[in-house]
């Protein structure tokens, strides 16, 4: 429906500019409860990223990998453990009142069920003028319903026919526009979009994207989408975070991060999906084991139990990001010998310190002092 | 109930004999009563061959669920079997029975042994109180009771370790296993009695696509080994492509397309089959935009008349609003035999029986 909308040719803001949001080394440990238990789940450690405007990162993960935690983190939902999030460069503590308010109307959030985030005792007409008046009280009479009616026409609902309607009178895909006109009537330069599809009937989810994807264009929204499906992060999301067990285990352009993933995980993940083009002989996968407990992770990379490269080192030393070139970086040991300064926070006297996982034929491949390509 | 000798007489070749096992003809599903009663499925016919695994995909509320409820008299009120039979054709030829009409007794004796499924949301159908040894002997136990505890424990504990898991689970309780891991479970009781037809109502649509991977190939090895033949149920039609021999596309109660999987895939029939590929974004191959589909499904309390794709439809006439379409072989030339499609397009006869002039099929739907 929206691939004929018509698309502002030129983007706003260039991705060199500075991160309207950003999230610098993001932690969230949740208490176990019980009267015994002292652990904590792991659910994000240390988590960068950066969201531009006018630019999608999608967030990519198995569900328990932390990426619902991560938005809940950045819409200010949960307080981290550790870690900052960053709007515009400057550090947000906002947690509640009138400053997490001001805070809301700049990042928005879109949940997952359209089903249960719209209170089905309110017409639409409620739920935009609440949204409205809470983020710009002066609109009155005349401009209220105008905006009202703009909201609804920017999510390309018909406002004659919508807003007056009960929640339970729209289709799943007509509230989650709905959802999304409760978002932008806050008029944000961020929106943290929590699994906006995977609720919806398939036939209309692409139409979803699309929209987000003209929103994006148009008003130069910076967009967060988290998703478990990778296919649809390299149709919509300029670049892709893969996240897996609380911490992300690569980075880089969707469309190499989908081509030519570097990690195991993103491999295993890419291979995984179902791919109609696999016809006859689905190929066996090599899939096993299963996400790891997150109370008590694995110590060393958190994949190294399933990894099919997984050497003493692994199982020891958690890699850190590594820039493989390209704008890409990738979490795993496999590419330390062509990265250099690689092992520089591995102790010295480590005993698996030399053996590196050798990744043969998997191994993306690493372009360093490669020029800069375009994001 | 021996593996071994099973596994011969099916190879796993598609060079199968086309015999059908389970024959589901003009079946219709009302929910609710009287005036306000919701036609849930309108005469729906679909045969499963022996060995197939046959795909069913559509939309949420389109009927696939419904379809084989309905099919193994497990709809609870208020659905209501208005009209049809499902035939059943027993092992080594005989006549077929008529599921519909089966005694209650036949009828209990022939679950699981005859058909089994796996549930949606299979995770949560386990017991929580009793260990998963327990709920599989109990199967076992209901069918089979000649046979001694220890036969049994030792069939569960088999069932087990062909699902890959290992035969000591059996003494764990569900809350012990992950969701995958019950979900094998699942699928292991199913198979406890060696069933002739599986079916999987949305098995996998809860796990994680790692998860939902390994579970699709252990069904894929054992379906080889075992020889049963599969109705699979899901929304994503690039699974089912992948999986399927054959699909059948669900559109608001009623079958609209019925061919092999790989034509679905490369010369779709019907706009909405098209339109349901093309919602899919591509992992691999060139980046394209899509479109989806525009609309909403209908709702089936309001059908609108004729085609009830009609409103979403690209290539919809003024005839399409008149005629109900019915499934017919597809107006293309040297097209795969047994292919069927509920559309217009590809019926000229019963456009021009409706007094209308028949227009071609586009060349999107043609190729």
């Amino acid at each position: 429906m929206s691939d004929e909308a018509p698309r502002n040719p030129g983007r706003p803001a260039a991705p060199a500019s500075a991160p309207v949001l950003a999230a610098v080394g993001l932690t969230k440990h949740f208490p176990v409860r019980g009267l015994r238990s002292k652990g904590v789940v792991h659910a994000v450690d240390g988590v960068d990223l950066e969201l531009h405007s006018g630019r999608v990162l999608a967030l990519v993960g198995e569900s328990g990998s932390g990426k619902s935690t991560v938005a809940r983190l950045l819409a200010r939902l949960y307080t981290q453990t550790d870690g900052q999030v960053l709007l515009h460069g400057e550090r947000v503590t906002a947690r509640k009142g009138r400053a997490f308010r001001a805070y809301c109307r700049r990042a928005q959030m879109i949940f997952q069920d359209p089903f249960a985030s719209l209170n089905p005792v309110h017409t639409v007409r409620y739920v935009l003028t609440r949204s409205v008046r809470i983020h710009r009280p002066t609109l009155r009479g005349a401009a209220l319903e105008a905006e009202l009616r703009a909201l609804l026409d920017r999510v390309q609902l018909n406002p004659d026919r919508f807003i007056d309607k009960f929640p339970h009178e729209l289709s799943g895909g007509q509230r989650q526009r709905v959802a999304i006109a409760r978002a932008l009537a806050a008029d944000p330069e961020v929106l943290l979009a929590d699994e906006p599809i995977s609720m919806l009937d398939v036939s209309i989810r692409i139409g979803i994207l699309n929209l987000l994807k003209d929103l994006r264009d148009r008003l130069g929204i910076a967009i967060l989408y988290i998703t478990h499906d990778i296919a649809s992060a390299r149709y919509f999301a300029d670049r892709t975070h893969v996240m897996y067990a609380g911490r992300t285990v690569e980075t880089g352009d969707s469309e190499s991060v989908t081509q030519q993933p570097a990690h195991p995980y993103t491999q295993l993940l890419v291979r995984s999906a179902p791919d109609a083009e696999n016809l006859g002989a689905p190929a066996h996968t090599g899939a096993r084991g299963e996400p790891p407990n997150m109370v008590n992770p694995p110590a060393g990379c958190r994949f190294n139990p399933r990894c099919p490269f997984a050497t003493e080192l692994c199982r020891t030393q958690n890699p850190p990001l590594l820039d493989i070139g390209a704008d890409r970086t990738v979490a795993c040991w496999g590419y330390a010998a062509r990265v250099p300064g690689a092992l520089d926070g591995v102790p010295a006297d480590a005993p698996a310190r030399a053996d590196l996982p050798d990744l043969r034929a998997a191994a993306a491949p690493v372009r360093r002092g490669a020029p800069e390509v375009a994001r | 109930m021996t593996a071994p000798t099973t596994s011969a007489a099916f190879p796993a070749s598609a060079a199968r004999e086309r015999r059908p096992i389970l024959e589901i003809r003009d079946l219709v599903v009302d929910y609710g009563y009287g005036e306000d009663r919701v036609h849930a499925l309108r005469g729906v016919n679909l045969t499963l061959h022996e060995g197939e695994v046959l795909g069913l995909a559509g939309e949420s509320g389109c009927g696939k669920s419904t379809l084989v409820y309905a099919a193994t008299r497990l709809l609870a009120p208020p659905g209501y079997i208005s009209a049809g039979e499902v035939l059943f054709h027993p092992e080594g030829g005989g006549e077929p029975i008529d599921v519909l009409r089966q005694d209650e007794r036949s009828l209990r004796a022939a679950r699981w042994q005859d058909t089994a499924i796996v549930f949606q949301g299979a995770m949560n159908s386990l017991n929580p109180v009793y260990r998963i040894g327990r709920q599989l002997t109990d199967t076992i136990a209901a069918h089979r009771p000649e046979m001694t505890r220890p036969e049994r424990e030792e069939r569960a504990r088999e069932l087990l370790s062909m699902v890959g898991i290992a035969p000591n689970r059996i003494s764990s309780f569900p809350h012990q296993l992950s969701g995958g891991m019950r979900q094998r479970v699942m699928i292991a009781m199913a198979l406890a009695l060696e069933p002739r037809v599986l079916i999987m109502d949305e098995p996998t649509t809860a796990l994680d696509v790692v998860m939902q991977r390994q579970i699709l190939e252990q069904i894929m090895e054992l379906r080889d080994r075992l020889g049963f033949a599969v109705v699979f149920i899901t929304h994503d039609v690039s699974l089912l492509i992948e999986i399927a021999d054959r699909i059948a596309i669900m559109y608001a109660g009623e079958i609209v397309e019925d061919a092999p999987a790989q034509d679905v895939y490369r010369r779709p029939r019907h706009p909405y089959s098209d339109g349901l590929l093309h919602s899919f974004p591509p992992l691999r191959g060139p980046r394209r935009e899509l479109a989806g589909i525009p609309g909403s499904p209908p709702d089936l309390a309001h059908l609108p008349s004729g085609c009830p794709f009609r409103d979403r439809c690209a290539f919809a006439w003024d005839a399409c609003a008149a005629i109900p379409p019915r499934l017919v072989p597809p107006a293309v030339p040297g097209d795969s035999p047994g292919r069927l499609v509920a559309c217009l397009r590809h019926d000229p006869q019963a456009v021009r029986y409706g007094g209308f002039e028949p227009l071609p099929a586009p060349d999107r739907l043609a190729l």
